[in-house]
């Protein structure tokens, strides 16, 4: 019987990760403690206990302003959930509560500043969106606020025209400008660092990771000491874009570093020991591993791109009107749009503001969620997808190693697509 | 053939020769592909090392004018910024940074290591992955959302607090207002608002992510044998961060902390939002526009100046350039430290 007519039942054994036959019995499974009753009801007790003295001292009695509520409450809470554990715990579980409480007390500090922000963002820029959609006229001009540019709109001018139509071209062109300048030259130092190394790319690696935290306003005056005062004379879009690179570049490479350091060394000696020079090993191996990781790494630096502000103050000048020649003439980005109209003192232009920073918010939300929707998975690891996009290629490869041993060809000059026979 | 099976098999001590041998040197010819890859890899760093170094070059350049027309120890010395007049210097400028810095330092340093402890230590599997979420997105929201979140919603909701705190505290020489007057009953706001305080605050939501993410990084290499060392002699979880968690840590803390330190000196935009500068030495934290930022006078200035002004500015910013590259590299000299085992040893 030939290899290739035993090829249909045949199937390659794919290195997986099987359990081991059981030979010594599995440990009885461990049965982790949630929390007690007693805990629960201490906690909620001494939570509602907190929250009654924290409303009598302020909104009953009146001795501490009302603004103290809850740090008042806060403060009893905790007094109250010591004593609590203390009549049941010994010492040391009594300050190992305390300070677990201490630690959910700054973690929702934490989580509840961002909120605030996104929050009070959200709040004050929606009501410009919402009496924008709800005005009449026709359908189209309800968009006008993405439409067009703030070009011969006064400082008076109501809400019903004008947008920040030039401020999302400007954003576009800038970021698309930095990220063409970013992506190759960042990955190409990322891989210089984690492939190639030496004496000289830890150098590299030591001077990248101090400038991960270059101030964004020096990154601007650079910009504007070397290219706009030795070369263009003059602000643009250019000149901003490549303040933002000079901002990205640290960030982008750094993060990919991280990341490609998470390939498995076996990966890289394993195609070594198939006889794989280092590029091939780089390009078919290492970078493919980190696709999702390396994406996640560009979309984050673009939205830290995005956000900033000094930088294009410094470099891109500003024209109310739509400008898309990064190379002629100011050109403005959202986040100095918003910086712009907030520093007026008009209450319509500030509401445009807030809009305007609503409208950056959302598109840096929005990267993020790309970024954490494509980089989950663990580098290495395959989905079942691509598990069976494997298998297949590895049958395909079964078939040729096959057809080889028939006909006496090269495997490599055989494509098994072109048989006649099915491959299942 | 029983016989062969009870041979006793004697090892071979490897003779003299061998003792003194040398790994072999392997020749490698790398394939042109290869070489030009290198190549290749090694020039992009090349270049990013070339523009990195092009920033400190061209600031020392353009500041040049500036520098030699009143001097060094002048330009360090003088309080003041009239760059038409040649009187301007940084003696006020970095006091006020450090302290706007060191506000929001003392502010973030234990909301940090709390989040970064409740993400190794406490917070179940599920909540952990979206605390390290949440403290990205932190990371990832523009300089500008934060300062107009300082500037229009932190600072009125925080005013009463900085009246409470200087009327009660006062007598420390930090907390003092001067020109308020606790026992008027209609106080004036305005004598509390763009204050180093609020910039400071607003500083500090901005470096929490930086610090957060580099504190969890050091806490969760703590070695798991020590951890379960401490649980088995009966430690409780605080017990367990206490004497394993965070000295082990420690150098993650320290680094995070000066990484931190460092964002927090190079803020522009939130604090050119919230701060209206004055170039005097201050050190009331509480008082209305006493605050003031190297940064985000650069940002401030910078529209008004003319070419000797920017080049005045071009010497603040390479002041600061150099300052926060001092601590940069002290921050990624102690995390370089600690990670790579040197303090496990002790």
């Amino acid at each position: 019987m030939t290899v290739a007519q035993r090829q249909p039942h045949t199937r390659t054994h794919l290195p997986q990760h099987e359990p081991e036959p059981d030979e010594t019995p599995s440990p009885e499974r461990r049965v982790a403690l949630g929390a007690s009753r007693d805990e629960v009801f201490r906690v909620l007790g001494a939570a509602v206990a907190g929250l009654a003295v924290g409303l009598l001292f302020t909104a009953v009695i009146g001795l501490v302003p009302i603004g103290w509520l809850l740090v008042l409450s806060f403060a009893w809470f905790v007094a109250f959930y010591t004593l609590l554990v203390f009549l049941h715990e010994s010492g040391p579980a009594v300050v190992d509560r305390f300070w677990t409480v201490m630690l959910w007390a700054g973690v929702v500090a934490v989580v509840g500043t961002l909120a605030l922000v996104i929050i009070f963002i959200v709040v004050r820029g929606w009501s410009v969106y919402a009496q924008l959609f709800t005005g009449g006229g026709d359908f189209l001009h309800h968009f006008h606020f993405f439409t067009e540019d703030m070009g011969g709109v006064g400082p008076l001018a109501g809400l019903d025209v004008g947008g920040i139509l030039h401020g999302l071209v400007g954003t576009l062109v800038q970021i698309g400008i930095a990220l063409v300048l970013t992506v190759p030259l960042g990955l190409t130092t990322a891989v210089f660092l984690g492939e190639v190394g030496g004496r000289f790319a830890r150098i590299v690696r030591t001077i990248v990771e101090a400038m991960t935290a270059l101030p964004s306003v020096v990154a601007g005056l650079f910009i504007y000491a070397s290219v706009i005062v030795l070369i263009t004379k003059n602000y643009s879009g250019l000149a901003a874009s490549l303040a933002i690179t000079v901002l990205m570049l640290p960030i982008m490479i750094r993060s990919s570093d991280v990341v490609l350091r998470l390939v498995p060394g076996v990966l890289r000696e394993g195609a070594y020991a198939l006889g794989a020079g280092q590029w091939r090993v780089v390009w078919f191996v290492v970078l493919p591993t980190v696709r999702s990781g390396l994406v996640t790494a560009i979309i984050l630096a673009t939205a830290h791109g995005i956000g900033e502000t000094a930088p294009v103050l410094l470099t891109a000048g500003f024209t109310p009107y739509l400008n898309a020649n990064p190379l002629h003439g100011a050109m403005v980005s959202l986040p100095l749009l918003a910086l712009n109209l907030i520093e007026s003192p008009q209450p319509d232009q500030i509401a445009r503001g807030f809009a305007t920073a609503l409208a950056l918010l959302v598109l840096v939300l929005i990267l993020f969620g790309l970024a954490r929707a494509l980089g989950g998975g663990e580098a290495g690891k395959v989905s079942d997808r691509q598990l069976r996009r494997l298998r297949v290629r590895s049958r395909h490869t079964l078939t040729r190693i096959g057809l080889a041993a028939t006909t006496g060809a090269h495997p490599s000059a055989l494509n098994p697509l072109d048989q006649k026979e099915p491959l299942e | 053939m029983s016989a062969v099976e009870r041979l006793t098999v004697q090892p071979d001590y490897p003779d003299e020769s061998a003792r003194t041998a040398a790994p072999r040197t392997l020749a490698t010819r790398g394939e042109r592909s290869d070489e030009a890859f290198r190549g290749v890899a090694r020039l992009g760093g090349v270049i990013v090392l070339v523009i990195m170094c092009l920033v400190g070059v061209f600031l020392s350049w353009q500041s040049i004018a500036a520098l030699r027309k009143v001097g060094i120890v002048e330009f360090i010395t003088t309080a003041d910024w009239h760059p038409e007049t040649y009187h301007f210097g940084i003696a006020a400028l970095l006091p006020g940074t450090i302290l706007i810095a060191l506000v929001a330092l003392i502010v973030a340093f234990p909301l940090s290591i709390a989040a970064a402890l409740f993400v190794t230590e406490i917070a179940p599997a599920g909540l952990r992955r979206v605390m390290v979420s949440v403290v990205d997105l932190m990371a990832a929201v523009p300089s500008v959302l934060f300062g107009l979140w300082g500037a229009r919603f932190l600072q009125p909701t925080l005013v009463p607090f900085a009246r409470w705190l200087s009327t009660w505290f006062g007598w420390i020489p930090i907390f003092k207002v001067d020109g308020a007057d606790p026992s008027n009953p209609l106080p004036d706001d305005a004598l509390y608002t763009a204050s180093t305080f609020i910039a400071g605050l607003v500083v500090a939501a901005m470096v929490i992510p930086v610090m957060t993410s580099m504190m969890r990084e050091s806490f969760s290499r703590a070695p798991i044998g020590e951890r379960e060392g401490a649980y088995a002699l009966g430690a409780t979880r605080w017990g367990v961060i206490r004497s394993v968690v965070l000295p082990f840590g420690r150098g993650g803390v320290i680094g995070g902390t000066m990484l931190g330190l460092g964002r927090a000196l190079g803020e522009t935009i939130a604090i050119y939002l919230i701060i209206s500068p004055s170039v005097t030495v201050n050190w009331h934290i509480l008082e209305a526009n006493r605050a003031n930022s190297i940064a985000a006078t650069i940002a401030l200035k910078y529209g008004e100046a003319n070419d000797f002004g920017i080049s005045a500015l071009m010497a603040a910013g390479l002041a600061l350039f150099i300052l926060t590259m001092a601590v940069n590299f002290t921050a990624s000299t102690i995390i370089a430290r600690s990670r790579s085992g040197a303090e496990s040893e002790d």
